[in-house]
């Protein structure tokens, strides 16, 4: 049978407690890379901490993705306990092939009710004549055989993930892997993935939580302090790794509150610092923040964005913390908000609100969320930019220092602790030019002006958004739901369909006249993001102004937007 | 007398030109003299010396000193004194807070900044009340004493946070009276000087809202015994004194904390090395 | 604070000349303290008060100074120590103090610290070995005893009826926090 070729390939590892198909995954993404593809990871699991239910899922693919596919090729089951969980996560198809043990009991309803083929894998009896073998390593095998991979395209991966545990769990690996890729056929995809073509650039295996904290200390982050909360922790994990190894250091705080204020602490003595966390940490963490715009101490808050309200789904992505990053505080607060748009993406934003940070002495809050931030992501190296925090500050003071000067540039220069001549108080409280706790009008009102002008007057360039396609049809969108975005209008194309797709990387402050610019002769526009209260429709009707024909598209999380939902929202509009 | 070294500075080299907005008869004026007085003595230039607070009365005193200053939210000094002390060790830094900013809202960063034990000083002006908005029980207030908050009283046990320190890990605990303005100096020389974690508890009248305590002054008295560096000797005897027993009453010797910095650093790029494929 | 004398040690001429002269200039601070406490409340009439007696004070450390030649009492002054429990004698009662204050209470105020200066002289006077310092200790006393005497003149010029602290104040406090 000839093959067809695809540019992407999808699969999902599903098992429950212990049969580590989380860690199969990465695996397979390891080895898929190795032998030169793109690939993005994503993992689903139970509530358990250990022994939950758990999938991986795994887009392969000749390029850089930035989303699932609309439907998984094939499925890999070492069990099917408490498989129904994912059945909204794991869209499958007549065309979609599994892989299970017919000794681990039924095939869920909704794996059958799909239509798609299923092919025997003994894992129970293949472990029975094997003890040493894992049934995740058969099933890495199986995969790497169906995926048309040799192997010992895996070997690599395994001997690094297991080397430190000798020898023979490596050699029981690799028998395994092999016993896995020998029990199935290599053609019984409907579509085969061609070889990648020689790629020159350096390729990166990275998650978009490491890529938050490298691109925050290529920014200049050298203090941070913690307080673990998922899906943010990775960042603070590998801060606290790294910033080791770059003169930087990350202290453990009690609570949020702690978080916040520690770093308000460390920068005000000079270091660039950080802290990373999620909606409800960002809860705790909004009255610091108030407390570093009032001040002026640049501070960056990472928010990775999961379900809300309250405890919500710590696990799961939604985009529904919007709200609170743009008008969480109380009191007239100007701030920055930026997102990335892809794990790629969050090395470069992160870099840049560390700069944007550092340039205005104002607190930037990154809105990251579940699915790019611990998402494993194989991608180009991303270019090394310029950006660098590089702080105004104060040195060889004569006369009286006036930290909060109004006689000049709207961003003063800051005095150290240490520099003699420049000692003044921070303060919370409306001050005066000297930082003097003032409740005249007067002294309110100016300092109000600076902070809000000194954000006006900032030009922040050709990286507020990315802008994509043309056409009188537009798409308004941001962070992680981009890919999705991108992919569907791709596939709108090639029906004809000219769609421009505007994705604001900076929330705010507004861009009222670059908006303008990229919404010239749009005749339609769509809204699509994942909240259910269409939080980013109301805040793009706030801050600009908008073609008279707008349709917004939102949904809660945490099920994420593939391609064909954007496709199917942009065919559904030219039918209608 | 030894010939010691003339102090290169005064305590109105540490004084700043504003004028605190405290009720006359305050103690925290007494406080703000201590401070200034043993700052004075420390003989450290006021640029490197930092005073951290959150918010209340007591948390004035950053902008009343010419020293570095943060006046923070309420309750989170100690957080912000602890960044500051991790990036700048060389600071000596002093966190200025009360019984409300310090034991109530802030008290889970005093627990922990007890067992973190870093080189910082706090020092609690303690009051047994919410002076800055206008006379609500704090954690230390008597449980019968009725205010428009809670009238007939709390009927709640104050806490004890000489003992909540120790308890937590605080390498020097001492117990001061404002009105004592040498002894109080002394104290906090002791305090700044002694490595770790210090903390200072110093009972400031509110003549405002508790005219009671303007008593304070005949009811204090020097602690009968030495500082001891045995925690669990230190708690009995606090725990079975009269509240106003003064003077340093612990003096631990554990190591302070010290934040790992990763030396002078490495190349950025050599970060990168983990995401290579 | 066992290691630490409760009060300065006087032994020699110039330890009590630095004494006095420290018991001058801590009084100057705390009048110095009150008057601005008064003015930022607004009690204008006291801030004049408290101003005069500082002036007052300044010129009794000129005095000792002047009593005190190539002594330089300034840089003996912590060597002598200082008050661990109470105060500088002549230093005024800063918890005494309240904004409504009357020039009589002010006075009052300074007669205390008048009076516990005498008393500590006195007992120098007891105390001291050395012949020189005990006759300054003496020639002290006799000037405390005639602050003493000026204050109660002044507090009869000055008194009316007392006023009660705190208990009449027809303002409540304003909460800031």
């Amino acid at each position: 049978m000839q093959l067809a070729e695809i540019s992407s390939v999808s699969l999902a590892f599903l098992g429950s407690g212990g049969a580590g198909v989380i860690s199969t995954g990465e695996l397979l993404l390891e080895a898929a890379c190795k032998n030169g593809w793109y690939g993005l990871l994503t993992r689903s699991v139970g509530p358990q901490i250990r022994g939950g239910e758990a999938a991986a899922m795994l887009r392969l693919a000749t390029q850089p993705v930035d989303c699932h596919a609309d439907r998984f090729d094939l499925l890999v089951a070492v069990d099917w306990l408490n498989a129904q969980r994912f059945a909204l996560e794991m869209p499958l198809g007549p065309r979609t092939i599994a892989l299970c043990d017919p000794e681990s009991g039924a095939v869920p309803e909704f794996v059958r009710a799909a239509g798609v083929r299923v092919i025997e894998l003994p894992l129970k009896a293949m472990t029975a004549a094997n003890p040493e073998w894992r049934p995740n390593m058969i099933a890495l095998g199986a995969a790497l055989r169906v995926l048309g991979l040799p192997e010992d395209a895996a070997r690599a991966a395994i001997e690094n993930r297991f080397g430190d545990k000798g020898a023979a769990v490596i050699v029981a690996s690799l028998a395994a892997v092999k016993g896995g890729a020998d029990a199935v056929e290599s053609g019984v995809l409907p579509a085969r993935l061609p070889a990648p073509a020689a790629s020159g650039t350096a390729r990166w295996r990275i998650s978009g939580n490491q890529a938050v904290g490298l691109g925050a200390v290529r920014g200049g982050v050298r203090f941070a302090a913690a307080y673990p909360i998922t899906p943010a922790t990775e960042i603070l994990e590998w801060l606290a790794l790294n910033l080791a190894k770059v003169g930087g250091a990350l202290v453990q705080a009690e609570d949020e509150l702690a978080s916040i204020n520690m770093i308000i602490g460390g920068s005000y003595a000079g270091a660039p610092s950080i802290t990373a966390t999620s909606g409800p940490g960002l809860s705790l963490m909004v009255e610091g923040i108030g407390l570093a715009t009032a001040a002026e101490v640049p501070i960056v808050v990472v928010d990775v964005m999961r379900g809300g309200p309250s405890t919500g789904i710590p696990t799961k992505s939604e985009q529904s913390d919007l709200n609170i990053a743009l008008y969480g505080m109380h009191g007239d607060a100007p701030h920055i908000v930026v997102a990335p748009q892809s794990v790629s993406d969050c090395v470069f934003t992160a870099q840049w609100a560390t700069y944007l940070a550092e340039a205005m002495q104002i607190p930037v809050l990154l809105l990251s969320d579940q699915f790019m931030g611990q998402a494993h992501a194989a991608i180009d190296r991303p270019a090394d930019v310029a950006f660098v925090g590089q702080r105004r500050i104060a040195r060889d003071i004569a006369g009286t220092y006036r930290r909060y000067s109004l006689n000049g540039p709207n961003v003063t220069a800051m005095a150290l602790p240490g520099t003699p001549g420049g000692q003044y108080t921070a303060d919370g409280l409306s001050h005066s030019e000297r930082g003097t706790p003032s409740s005249a009008a007067s002294d309110h009102r100016a300092q109000l002006d600076k902070r809000a002008n000194k954000v006006h007057e900032f030009d922040f360039g050709d990286h507020w958004a990315t802008l994509h396609g043309s056409g009188e049809i537009a798409v308004l969108t941001w962070g992680s739901v981009t890919g999705a975005v991108l992919e569907g209008i791709a596939l709108a194309r090639t029906d004809g369909i000219d769609v421009r797709v505007i994705a604001p990387r900076l929330l705010l402050p507004a861009q009222p006249e670059r908006m303008a610019a990229a919404l010239g002769g749009v005749r339609e526009l769509i809204v699509i993001e994942q909240s259910h209260g269409a939080q980013f429709y109301r805040y793009l009707r706030a801050h600009y102004h908008l073609p008279r024909n707008v349709r917004v598209v939102n949904s809660a999380g945490p099920l994420p937007l593939r391609p064909g939902d954007i496709y199917r929202e942009l065919t559904a509009e030219r039918a209608a | 007398m030894s010939a010691e070294p003339k102090p290169a500075y005064k305590a109105s080299d540490f004084k700043s030109d504003i004028a605190p907005i405290w009720c006359p008869g305050c103690g925290d004026y007494h406080v703000l003299l201590s401070i200034t007085r043993a700052l004075a003595q420390l003989g450290k230039p006021p640029e490197q010396v930092a005073i951290v607070s959150g918010i209340g009365c007591s948390s004035r005193i950053p902008a009343y000193t010419n020293c570095y200053g943060f006046h923070g939210v309420h309750g989170r000094a100690l957080p912000i004194a602890t960044g500051l002390k991790v990036i700048r060790p060389d600071q000596t830094v002093i966190v200025t807070t009360g019984d409300g900013d310090g034991y109530s809202i802030g008290g889970n960063h005093f627990l922990h900044a007890c067992r973190r034990n870093l080189d910082l000083t706090m020092i609690v002006m303690d009051n047994h009340i919410y002076g800055m908005t206008k006379g609500q029980p704090s954690p230390t207030t008597e449980p019968d004493l009725d205010t428009a908050l809670t009238p007939g009283g709390t009927g709640l046990r104050p806490f004890n946070p000489l003992v909540i320190a120790l308890a937590s890990g605080a390498n020097f605990v001492a117990r001061a009276f404002a009105g004592n303005i040498g002894q109080t100096t002394s104290i906090i020389v002791d305090a700044v000087t002694h490595p770790g974690f210090s903390f200072v508890e110093i009972l400031s009248p509110c003549v405002t809202f508790r005219p009671d305590q303007r008593s304070w002054k005949t009811q204090v008295h020097p602690a009968p015994v030495d500082a001891t560096d045995d925690p669990a000797r230190a708690a009995r005897r606090i725990m079975t004194d009269d509240g106003f027993n003064l003077g340093v009453l612990y003096r631990g010797n554990r190591q302070p904390y010290t934040p790992k910095f990763g030396g002078s650093g490495c190349d950025l790029s050599e970060l990168e090395r983990e995401f290579e494929l | 604070m066992s290691d630490k004398a409760d009060a300065p040690s006087v032994s020699t001429l110039s330890d009590l000349l630095a004494v006095a002269y420290q018991i001058e200039v801590d009084a100057i601070e705390r009048y110095k303290m009150l008057a601005e406490q008064m003015e930022t409340h607004n009690n204008v009439e006291l801030a004049a008060v408290f101003r005069d007696l500082a002036r007052a004070e300044g010129i009794h450390a000129a005095e000792i100074r002047r009593l005190a030649g190539d002594v330089d009492v300034a840089a003996l002054g912590p060597e002598v120590g200082q008050w661990m429990t109470g105060d500088s004698p002549e230093a005024a009662d800063l918890s005494s103090a309240h904004y409504m204050m009357s020039r009589a209470e002010a006075l009052r105020m300074a007669l205390a610290g008048e009076e516990r200066a005498l008393a500590f002289f006195e007992e120098v006077v007891k105390s001291v070995e050395d012949p020189e310092a005990r006759e300054l200790a003496k020639q002290l006393v006799e000037e405390e005893r005639e602050h003493v005497e000026l204050c109660h003149q002044l507090i009869r010029r000055h008194d009316k009826p007392l006023r009660r602290l705190g208990v009449e104040d027809p303002d409540a406090p304003e909460p800031q926090g």
